[in-house]
């Protein structure tokens, strides 16, 4: 019983979940908090600070956790759980995938066409501002600390013009870069 | 031809050194896929970027089923999904039985507070390599530039953004274009 409502949980709040990330968070809290009682309010915030530390996508950072604790709390054994995270995981990603193979698989044999090609153009223009303005949006004091003449902002500062100049004209690797900030950051801020 | 096996390692790394999902993917993303193995164009690449925007979900596994579908269809499509979201699911599955404190632990947010300022500059650094690929011209420029400001200043959904994009292009097409090829 209990797989089955986790399973059509998931798969509704995956298939309206449009902008992906953050805009989930709110329908997820509903719905595994607030509808399920499968997680606390404070078990939901301690799993959206994780999941900003840990690598992966928000929303199947969080359906593997819903899916886990929801079976454990529902007093099966813990490899029941694991598999209650992974049907959560499955079913989040089932709607929008078909979608994506569904849409993408029509746009590959009619690229040609027209209409595609100008509409692919146009997306492809307003992809680079997309990008653009997640990058702005990320430039606040949740990553860079309060602005001064104090330790946080000056290194992060330092780090960002450091990766930002290295990617753009030396090409280095972005797993490169990103284990050498994160040894950074460990010196930098464990220094007395 | 491109291997599964490839594609499932590829989308493993991504899936597995990016932290904070979605748009933070993008640049490992490119350095796999476009520079490294060379198995998309620029302008290929995108297109699924688009796409995986415009579908509902996880941005990051629509752009693994984007891309795997594009390369070996359904199996590749498979193999790279499973590859981006493996070591996500392990590590919460780790973090849920074994490791509970372990974003309380002091070094681990140091490490943390070193590898934001890069994650934002790994996403802002590929943006002139996109806008030469999708061609923004001086006559085209406000497109990238509207986009980025309704999201940035205003708040705009980005699927709005997308959707308007998509609409806009068919209607030049219609209008200027006169519906020819």
């Amino acid at each position: 019983m209990i797989f089955a409502q986790l399973f059509w949980s998931f798969l509704v709040i995956g298939a309206f979940c449009f902008g992906g990330g953050y805009s989930m968070v709110a329908m997820i809290q509903a719905e595994v908090v607030g509808r399920r009682g499968w997680m606390t309010a404070s078990e939901f915030t301690d799993l959206l600070a994780v999941s900003q530390m840990t690598p992966g996508p928000v929303g199947i950072n969080t359906a593997t956790y819903a899916g886990y604790s929801a079976v454990l709390g529902a007093g099966y054994p813990q490899w029941a759980a694991v598999c209650g995270s992974l049907l959560a995981s499955l079913a989040v990603v089932a709607v929008p995938v078909a979608l994506v193979l569904g849409v993408g698989g029509w746009l590959l044999t009619n690229k040609k066409r027209g209409g595609v090609a100008a509409v692919m153009r146009a997306l492809r223009l307003a992809v680079v501002g997309l990008v653009a303005a997640a990058a702005l949006g990320l430039m606040g004091s949740e990553s860079f600390g309060v602005p001064g003449a104090n330790r946080r902002f000056v290194s992060s500062v330092a780090i960002f013009a450091v990766v930002f100049l290295l990617s753009v004209w030396r090409k280095a690797g972005p797993l490169l870069l990103i284990a050498a900030s994160g040894v950074a950051g460990l010196v930098v801020f464990s220094l007395p | 031809m491109v291997r599964k096996s490839d594609l499932f390692w590829s989308f493993f790394k991504v899936g597995t050194f990016t932290i904070g999902g979605g748009y933070a993917m993008i640049p490992l993303m490119q350095s796999e896929l476009v520079e490294r193995h060379g198995w998309l164009g620029e302008e290929e690449f995108l297109d699924d970027v688009a796409l995986a925007q415009s579908m509902p979900g996880v941005f990051a596994v629509n752009m693994a089923a984007m891309t795997g579908y594009r390369l070996r269809r359904l199996g590749g499509a498979a193999a790279a999904i499973a590859g981006n979201v493996l070591m996500p699911i392990v590590f919460i599955l780790l973090l849920a039985t074994v490791f509970r404190a372990f974003g309380d632990n002091v070094y681990v947010q140091r490490v943390f507070m070193g590898l934001r300022p890069c994650v934002v500059a790994l996403i802002a650094a590929p943006v002139f390599n996109m806008a030469r690929s999708a061609k923004v011209a001086w006559s085209n420029a406000w497109i990238p530039a509207a986009s980025a400001a309704a999201v940035w200043l205003l708040g705009v959904n980005p699927v709005l953004v997308v959707l308007a994009a998509a609409a806009g292009g068919w209607l030049w097409w219609r209008v200027a274009k006169g519906g020819r090829p």
